[in-house]
């Protein structure tokens, strides 16, 4: 018997190695060399070898792995079907364990996060203050997404919104504020509310065509909706400077004092910090209220969310308003950091790094969504050497996360409710 | 029949010669019904009669093609809610289940429970965020609420489990639940007991029972379990290829013809 299942799985390896060979020949073992016009295939047979013997043990390596996740999965599944009043109560201790080594965890995170321009200098920052910019990015659009359940493929316009409402200001109202004596350092402070403002009449606008839609024609309507205002911006070349952009951008000023570009970015990176801490303050609370309830209902069921009360037209404008409005502080920042924007920052490769730091990092899940943000902005920055394998890492380790973590890196953890406490004081 | 006619005192609802179309066919064909206030009232009829059809059109989800549907509000005045939105039409005081559980299965059972206690609250964006005082107290004040509605339904031990981990008779139990905590002066049922076995059966019977006698909720229920109808219901409609066919009392219909017609066939 145990000989048998050997055999067989030794006879399946086989099978995917001899399909990884004829899947690779074309592009590892055949090697096309143009020489004076005249093209010539060289092949590499000596390559063939190496390739099966990959395919095989990859092919053992990737079913077990498939077995292990299924099991694994499968497990946590029947605990919870089989859960009683005292496995409640084991969970609810576990979570009053925590709170003492959470704080300290986040407080070292903070020191350390505070440090960190001092410690690495002007290139490490900027890198960091654009793993920022995604991170408050990637929670408003888990506002849309994770909270909402509304596909939104057109965030980066709302991204567009916030950094063009800066760049705007500066351009048209800049000269004359300058003018009046007022150093150009506050258009910041003075864009950064504006710009929020701006971006969720934006969303507002986009959620009133989409208040009847959803699933596939909502994604639809989302992503000609970031195309439509990359081309407006692109086209309206008279006022917004078109695929040229808008240049010269001030940096924010400390109290009146213009900064040189290396401790202007330490100042960007501590107001970024700064906004990163309140969208995540200001995100877990609505997360956890009444309106972050009802948005919850809304992505698991609006027909049975519609017919509980909660009314989903409010509850869409609300969604896709705060969503933007996150969005639009982030585009100054990024404004402010780059001092220079065009459309091209705004694509729809954008909006799916921001929608796949969602899903990656864990749907609904904060914490995840920071992990997720960081890893997607971060790990290309310092794996430039890997450049050209880059979107094939990427494509590996999507696949992997998906099957693998299907719930994102770190999956949304749900608040528990005691009420022992109480019963035994009435 | 079609003249039109104010709510008698004790009547909460009245369908009025309601038709609703789907493309060329006519799934409610002309359907006029009224519920008396605290009585337990049926809704059956064969596969496709449109049972559900009408729990659509009274509740919002669908808008009828034609008649009215009145209510009548606790102030005690008649109010014409055909066309309204679902939402509204929930406000007004009509909860309901579905036959297809509808659960908001990723959120505990609590949270589901705690929905339906939305339009009871007040906070918004800014108070979410503030989260002063009051709103804390709010938020303290819904949650006691939902537990004990979850207690009054038994489902006190399943608190925090998520929805879909449920087993099916409690996650049947938890839409009676969620519709209770929408404070309804009428609930209606979509099929509460289908799939259950005789012992979650007997429980929900008794379920509904304690439901009208100490909420004084009227109860509109729509049922394929026939001991079960014939054991709570005081009023029987009948319904058939959208019409209905048949209104009585259970022993009237028991031995109507009409209606052991459309059961039994020819």
């Amino acid at each position: 018997m145990k000989v048998q299942t050997i055999l067989t799985e030794i006879k399946k390896s086989l099978t995917v190695a001899i399909w990884f060979i004829i899947l690779f020949f074309p592009i590892m073992v055949m090697k096309v060399s143009v020489s004076r016009g005249v093209a010539q295939i060289q092949f590499r047979w000596n390559l063939i070898l190496p390739i099966g013997v990959a395919g095989f043990v990859l092919s053992f390596i990737w079913r077990h792995a498939l077995v292990w996740n299924e099991s694994h999965g499968s497990a946590k599944k029947g605990d919870g079907a089989a859960m009683s009043s005292s496995s409640l109560t084991r969970r609810s201790s576990n979570v009053s364990v925590n709170p003492f080594s959470r704080s300290v965890g986040a407080l070292l995170l903070l020191v350390f996060a505070a440090a960190f321009p001092f410690l690495f200098g002007m290139y490490h920052t900027n890198v960091m203050i654009t793993a920022f910019i995604y991170v408050i990015l990637g929670l408003g659009l888990n506002i849309v997404v994770g909270l909402g359940g509304l596909l939104n493929l057109g965030y980066a316009a709302f991204f567009g919104v916030g950094a063009y409402t800066y760049g705007l200001i500066w351009k048209y109202v800049g000269p004359s504020f300058v003018a009046a004596g007022f150093d150009p350092g506050w258009l910041f402070w003075i864009s950064l509310p504006v710009a929020g403002v701006v971006a969720m009449l934006f969303g507002v606008l986009l959620s009133l065509p989409v208040l009847r839609l959803r699933g596939d024609y909502l994604a639809i309507i989302t992503l000609a909706f970031g195309e439509i205002f990359h081309m407006v911006m692109q086209n309206s070349s008279d006022l917004t400077g078109g695929a040229t952009g808008i240049s010269l951008i001030p940096r924010p000023w400390f109290f009146g004092q213009k900064l040189a570009p290396g401790d202007a970015a330490t100042y960007i990176y501590f107001i970024a910090l700064v906004l990163v801490i309140i969208t995540i303050f200001v995100v877990r609370r609505i997360e956890d209220s009444r309106v972050g309830r009802a948005l919850e209902a809304m992505r698991e069921d609006q027909i049975a969310c519609q017919s509980m009360g909660v009314d989903l037209v409010k509850n869409k404008l609300i969604t896709f308003a705060l969503g933007a409005f996150w969005a639009g502080l982030a585009g100054v920042l990024m404004a402010a950091q780059t001092t220079y924007i065009n459309p091209d920052s705004f694509t729809l490769s954008e909006s799916m790094i921001m929608l796949m730091s969602v899903v990656v990092g864990g749907t609904g899940s904060i914490p995840g969504v920071i992990a997720g943000a960081m890893i997607l902005k971060l790990l290309p920055e310092y794996f430039r050497m890997l450049a050209q394998y880059r979107m094939l890492i990427y494509g590996i380790a999507m696949v992997l996360i998906i099957i693998f973590k299907s719930d994102g890196l770190i999956p949304r953890k749900r608040k528990q409710y005691t009420f022992e406490a109480k019963e035994t004081a009435k | 029949m079609s003249t039109e006619r104010l709510l008698y005192e004790n009547e909460v609802l009245e369908l009025d010669n309601i038709v609703m179309t789907f493309g060329g066919l006519r799934a409610i064909d002309g359907v006029s019904m009224h519920i008396d206030k605290g009585e337990i009232a049926a809704l059956i009829g064969p596969n496709g009669a449109g049972k559900t059809t009408i729990f659509n059109c009274i509740t919002g989800v669908y808008k009828p093609t034609e008649g009215k549907i009145k209510i009548r509000s606790r102030s005690g005045a008649v109010e014409e809610i055909h066309g309204l939105k679902p939402n509204v039409i929930n406000q007004k005081g009509l909860a309901r289940t579905f036959q297809n559980i509808r659960l908001f299965n990723n959120m505990s059972v609590l949270e589901n429970v705690m929905i339906g206690r939305h339009n009871s609250l007040k906070a918004g964006v800014l108070k979410a965020i503030v989260r002063d005082k009051a709103t804390k107290e709010e938020e303290q004040r819904v949650i006691e609420e939902s537990y004990e509605i979850l207690k009054k339904l038994k489902l006190d031990p399943y608190t925090n489990e998520m929805a879909k981990n449920l087993p099916y008779g409690e996650q049947r139990r938890l839409e009676i639940a969620r519709a209770l905590a929408t404070d309804p002066f009428l609930l209606l049922l979509d099929e509460p007991v289908a799939g259950m076995n005789a012992q979650e059966t007997r429980d929900l019977e008794e379920t509904i029972g304690i439901i009208r006698d100490k909420e004084h909720i009227t109860i509109l229920l729509i049922e394929h379990d026939m001991s079960l109808v014939m054991e709570v219901s005081e009023r029987i409609y009948v319904l058939d290829y959208g019409r209905l066919i048949a209104e009585g009392t259970p022993k009237e219909i028991k031995h109507n013809p009409d209606v052991i017609r459309a059961y039994l066939g020819e």
